[in-house]
């Protein structure tokens, strides 16, 4: 492995509507390196890549390729100057041929026709490199995902790429895919060519990776070597906690001395989904806070939905009060009195066109039906009523909702939920991409629900946040629950180390 | 195998509704009826090519049949009343209708506006402007036209290939060199997969959707020529829903509504179905002309629910669902975000 | 006052297109009664604008779901010929209730292939549209089938207090239109639906109902207008009832401001859009001008209301929409 450094990048500053979400990061990739980009959600991972790449336009700082200071303006620009990305969705075309796709826009032709034979005859010497003997006049979308990733990476590569980015290549890897995927990998990287990889998988960075950078709150926090970066202190060090500092701080986090779990209101048995969720058991009681810990993709959300029926579990049942409930979609969901604040506040949660108050109403009218409608009246005073109880602001019901800012768009659709007075609420990061004092306003919240008796499970990747109000913790690691905690052993040094812990059967074996 | 199932269905489906016809006229036997389904279908099969590599990239083109009616008036009028020699007309009118759907396309990529309305205007304004040339029937007297009626090749058996016919046979084996064999081609399927990945690509997206909407006006047009050829008239009126036809024909012979898959043997194939019902229809005398359009209703809907179901199943067995490029993922990996 | 002001960019546009008919024919705004009913070019734009208006009383729910309906005007076909092959054996309400009925099952066939097959709106309703002509010649048997039976011609020439009947059942539709949709919480989820299906889904909205009900309703407007334009002319004409009057009624629901993505719509202001429509054809009609032109301007029309909601130019629209 040479030491030459391939791509230098120093004070990489990108801004969106006032908030920085990369401030100054340098960063740099060695001739035949394969190099970790880590962080949690909203570290600046993803605004890096497409900075770095010209997707977006940056606000400051200097990219040099090869000692050549490069600027590229668009994806396809940066791959000709020779940094190509693939993403984790793949970025072909799946109802083209494997060929097609490998020479989109340059295939050779001659008097202006295809030379079919010829694309293939080239599309099979390239994948051969790369391990793969698959037929190439096939439609690329009849192969796995992990076989996508690989001619992606074929047509990057072939366009003359010398760093190469992946960005969560293995999210839907399988483990013998994974293990494909890295002999490709290693082989690149003993071409001289740089791979910044992106994942979330410990287990993976420490089998694959030779130096690690982590991203956090779009700053850079480090950059080391990956044999000397233990992986409790890697976690601690993403998640943005000192070791030291972080036993301090469990000694003073008040957290209330409930009297544990009232009565159990939901009890998860062995819920799961092929493929999605291992099975997990899960109980909630009323007047009791579960949190959901774990890294990005470890299996939080996934829980959320398939315990309020967005997505159809294939095995295990759920009990509402001892008894035997089916949840076949939301709306049973809802008719059992579930909530649940989806993450992906634009795309699942908010209706943006409509007003605050419409917006309000929307799920407690859904379980009424069409044709109770709530009237006027109704429908202002439960708006203003919530507008005022979570000072949602400006407190105007009849804005539409898409025009408030985040933490006010998610106290919104809080109150969509208690509107229907829910026995069960789940909260999928709530305080995730809004300012500081709705954040702590959402936590105060969060207690008083708590106090009145409702059963909250609650998703976050603020593990304090999570540690000072929850009676009990499970931690979720790979799409599988690891750990569960109660009481007095619900701290942030232990919620670390069950998220840290080697997995027993390692996933990815090492190469021959 | 999916991939040309459809396609295959419709061949099988011909050659059934053939023989089946066969053996209640035996005349179908003969390369008369064969000459005349091809002379017949002529003009709907030009406008079916067009119409195809708009709806492979993803597009839908309703401006076609009022491009066609354009087309009619404009040649008759200008060498009736103008007096401009018809060559010199066809290209005059070839060359307008290819600004008119390139103009199409610029407004759809350029304000992404969806193609379905900017069509519909298209269709609108273009079947105004052949109105506002004569709003009735002009015969056209030129000898060029008797000379090319008279134009035919005898075929073994007393049947006839018209020049009409033989045009479209020659637009069909252009249209499927460009469609399936040259980089415009394979740019075509790949906006049909999805604009924006083929933007990522490199491909030059904008150039292209222009490109694809240029030759669908163009190739109406030259189906407005062989009309006023068959016809030595130009009428507004001409091909009024004839894009409704076209589109029909595209989905019988298998290509995918949504973009993205097809080819021009389907679409050979999905115009000599609906021939072939009408020739039918014809020879029995005793059924109405109406079942022709029910009868592509329900082809129309046994195709569309095939394509469904195929692409259900393609979706279900095994990894084929998992996110691909371009389309929203249906099972998302909530916090796997890029 | 807040829905006229939401208005105010039609209200101008109609008031535009009557004053320059105005211009055009100095009797425009002439209106006389005789033989207790109203008469006059005035009166005449929104007689000949009903089916139209209540074509996109159905159109704009459907779009407001971020569908389309294509089938409208074939729909308008079969119910005429309905209509028409009943009116002079059956009493008129059985002969409605056949009309209305079969205009019902229309849209639920295509709200099922949409909602439940999930086809997209256009492929769906193109099926209709191709082979719902085909259908009414069917019922026809090819003919134009004529009626004599005064009950149902009432529905077209007729009148009440002076107002044209058509007129009349645009008013009762959009005020039943108004009733199960606003009176309902079926609007609020109608433009929830169209505004974020998953969002809406997700919070416990039944989509695939509202997506069946829209189609559905749009069937029975559409049998309606069949049902008037066949009353109009004492017949039905399979071939050209209702021809291509799907486009103007998606024209309407455009004009009206409705977003063909969906989210929110406005029903009365669907109806100004189908009698903005017909005033500009009145209009053409009285000056003299080749009434092809016609299609001209409705091109001009389209392509100008879509620039000002083209997603490039949405900063001007949004400027425009905020008064």
């Amino acid at each position: 492995m040479s030491d030459s450094v391939l791509l230098t990048v120093r004070g990489l500053s990108k801004s969106f509507a006032g908030h920085q979400a990369l401030a100054g990061v340098d960063f740099t990739l060695r001739r035949g390196e394969i190099h970790a980009l880590l962080g949690e959600n909203g570290a600046g991972k993803s605004t890096f890549i497409k900075t770095l790449t010209g997707v977006v336009r940056r606000d400051a700082g200097e990219v040099w390729l090869d000692g050549e200071p490069i600027a590229p303006r668009s994806a396809e620009a940066a791959a000709r100057a020779g940094i190509a990305t693939v993403y984790q969705e793949v970025g072909l075309l799946p109802n083209l041929t494997v060929a097609q796709n490998l020479f989109l826009g340059r295939e050779p032709t001659r008097f202006g026709l295809v030379r079919n034979r010829e694309m293939r005859r080239r599309a099979v010497a390239l994948l051969a490199d790369f391990g793969l003997s698959i037929d190439v006049g096939a439609p690329l979308g009849r192969y796995p995902v992990a076989v996508q990733h690989l001619v992606a990476i074929a047509r990057a590569v072939d366009l003359s790429a010398r760093a190469l980015i992946l960005d969560e290549p293995t999210a839907s890897l399988d483990t013998h895919e994974v293990t494909v995927l890295f002999g490709v990998m290693r082989r690149l990287a003993e071409r001289g060519i740089g791979i910044v990889f992106v994942t979330h998988f410990l287990e993976q960075v420490y089998a694959i990776t030779d130096r690690i950078t982590v991203l956090r709150n779009g700053r850079l926090v480090t950059e080391r070597e990956t044999a000397r970066f233990p992986r409790i202190e890697l976690v601690h060090t993403m998640l943005g906690h000192d070791l030291a500092e972080t036993e301090a701080r469990v000694e003073q986090a008040d957290r209330p001395a409930r009297a544990g779990s009232g009565t159990p209101v939901l009890q998860a048995e062995g819920l799961g989904k092929a493929g999605y969720l291992q099975p997990i058991d899960l109980t909630v009681g009323s007047g009791e806070v579960v949190g959901l810990a774990g890294l990005l993709g470890s299996g939080r959300t996934e829980t959320a939905r398939l315990l309020f029926g967005a997505e159809r579990a294939d095995r295990g049942r759920i009990r509402l009060d001892g008894k035997p409930v089916q949840i076949g979609g939301p709306r049973d969901a809802l008719r059992h009195r579930f909530g649940y604040c989806p993450e992906e506040r634009k795309t699942e949660g908010i209706v943006a066109d409509l007003t605050v108050r419409e917006n309000i109403v929307l799920a407690l009218q859904a379980r009424r039906g069409p044709f109770r409608p709530l009237g006027r009246v109704a429908q202002d005073k439960i708006a203003r009523d919530f507008i005022a109880m979570l000072d949602i602001r400006p407190p105007d019901p009849e804005r539409p909702i898409g025009l408030l800012s985040g933490g006010n768009q998610q106290k919104a659709l809080l109150a969509r939920w208690l509107a229907t007075e829910p026995r069960l609420l789940i909260l999928d990061e709530p305080t995730r991409g809004i300012d500081v004092g709705a954040h702590a306003e959402i936590i105060r919240l969060i207690r008083r629900l708590c106090d009145e008796g409702l059963a909250l499970l609650v998703i976050s990747s603020e593990l304090e946040e999570i540690v000072t109000y929850s009676d009990r913790v499970i931690v979720m690691r790979d799409r599988a629950q690891v750990a569960e905690l109660a009481g007095s052993a619900v701290d942030l040094t232990a919620i670390l180390r069950a998220i840290a812990a080697e997995a027993a059967p390692a996933p990815v074996p090492e190469p021959a | 195998m999916s991939r040309n199932l459809p396609v295959l269905v419709a061949a099988l489906l011909f050659a059934a509704g053939y023989c089946l016809c066969a053996t209640q006229f035996p005349a179908f036997l003969t390369t008369r009826v064969v000459g005349n389904l091809l002379t017949d279908s002529a003009f709907l099969g030009i406008v079916a090519v067009g119409t195809t590599f708009v709806i492979i990239s993803g597009g839908i083109d309703l401006a076609v049949g009022s491009v066609v009616g354009f087309t009619t008036v404009f040649l008759a009028l200008a060498i009736e009343r103008w007096g401009i020699p018809p060559l010199a007309a066809f290209a005059i009118v070839l060359g307008a209708a290819a600004l008119f759907g390139a103009a199409m396309g610029a407004l759809i990529h350029i304000f992404e506006m969806p193609p379905f309305i900017v069509t519909l205007a298209g269709m609108f304004l273009a079947r105004g402007a052949g109105f506002l040339l004569s709003t009735e029937s002009v015969p056209i007297n030129a000898p060029l036209y008797s000379a090319v009626a008279d134009l035919s090749l005898s075929l073994p058996g007393g049947g006839r290939l018209t020049l009409t016919a033989g045009v479209m046979l020659a637009v069909f084996l252009v249209g499927g060199v460009l469609l399936h064999a040259t980089r415009f081609g394979a740019t075509v399927y790949a906006l049909g997969g999805s604009r924006h990945t083929t933007g990522l690509m490199g491909v030059r997206v904008g150039r292209n959707t222009i490109a694809i909407y240029a030759l669908s006006s163009l190739l109406a047009a030259l189906a407005g020529i062989v009309f006023s050829l068959d016809t030595a008239s130009g009428t507004p009126l001409s091909a009024v829903g004839v894009e409704l036809d076209a589109i029909a024909a595209v989905v019988i012979g298998g290509t995918l509504l949504t973009g993205g898959q097809g080819g021009i043997l389907g679409t050979f194939l999905g115009v000599m179905i609906g021939g072939l019902i009408q020739t039918a229809i014809t020879f029995d005398g005793t059924l109405s002309s109406w079942w022709t359009k029910i009868a592509t209703g329900l082809l129309l809907f046994a195709f569309i629910a095939l394509q469904q179901g195929s692409v259900a199943l393609a979706g279900r067995s095994g990894r084929a669902a998992r996110p691909r490029a371009g389309q929203q993922p249906v099972v998302r990996p909530a916090e796997a975000r890029p | 006052m807040r829905v006229l002001r939401s208005g105010a960019p039609q209200l101008l546009a109609f008031a535009a297109v009557l004053l320059a008919d105005r211009l055009a024919s100095p009797q425009f705004l002439a209106v006389h009664l005789q033989d207790g009913r109203l008469f006059g070019s005035l009166v005449d734009v929104f007689n000949r604008g009903a089916p139209v208006a209540l074509l996109s009383l159905g159109m704009v729910l459907v779009v407001a779901t971020g569908g389309i309906d294509l089938s409208v005007g074939a729909v308008m076909a079969i119910a005429g010929a309905v209509a028409a092959s009943l009116a002079d054996s059956y009493p008129l309400p059985v002969v409605l209730a056949a009309a209305l009925g079969t205009g019902l099952a229309c849209g639920l066939w295509n709200g099922l292939l949409v909602a439940s097959l999930r086809i997209q709106p256009i492929v769906a309703t193109l099926i209709l549209m191709v082979a719902g002509r085909g259908i009414a010649q069917l019922i026809t048997e090819g003919r134009i089938v004529t009626f004599t039976s005064p009950d149902l011609a009432f529905l077209g020439g007729g009148a009440l207090l002076g107002v044209p009947m058509p007129v009349v059942l645009v008013l009762v539709m959009l005020l039943l239109t108004l009733a199960l949709v606003r009176g309902s919480a079926l609007g609020l989820m109608i433009e929830a639906t169209g505004g974020n299906a998953r969002a809406s889904a997700l919070a416990g909205i039944d989509t695939r109902s509202v997506t069946v009900a829209v189609y559905a309703w749009s069937g029975l407007c559409a049998a309606l207008a069949g049902v008037v334009a066949a009353a109009d002319i004492l017949g039905a004409d399979a071939n050209n009832a209702g021809l291509w009057l799907e486009l103007d009624a998606i024209l309407a629901v455009v004009v009206a401001g409705s977003s063909l993505l969906g989210g929110r719509f406005s029903l009365w202001l669907a109806v100004l859009g189908a009698f903005i429509i017909q005033a500009m054809n009145t209009g053409i009609l009285l000056s003299g001008l080749p009434p092809e032109l016609n299609l001209v301007v409705k091109a001009a029309v389209v392509l100008a209301v879509l620039l000002l909601q083209s997603p490039r130019l949405s900063g001007l629209t949004l400027l425009l929409r905020k008064p």
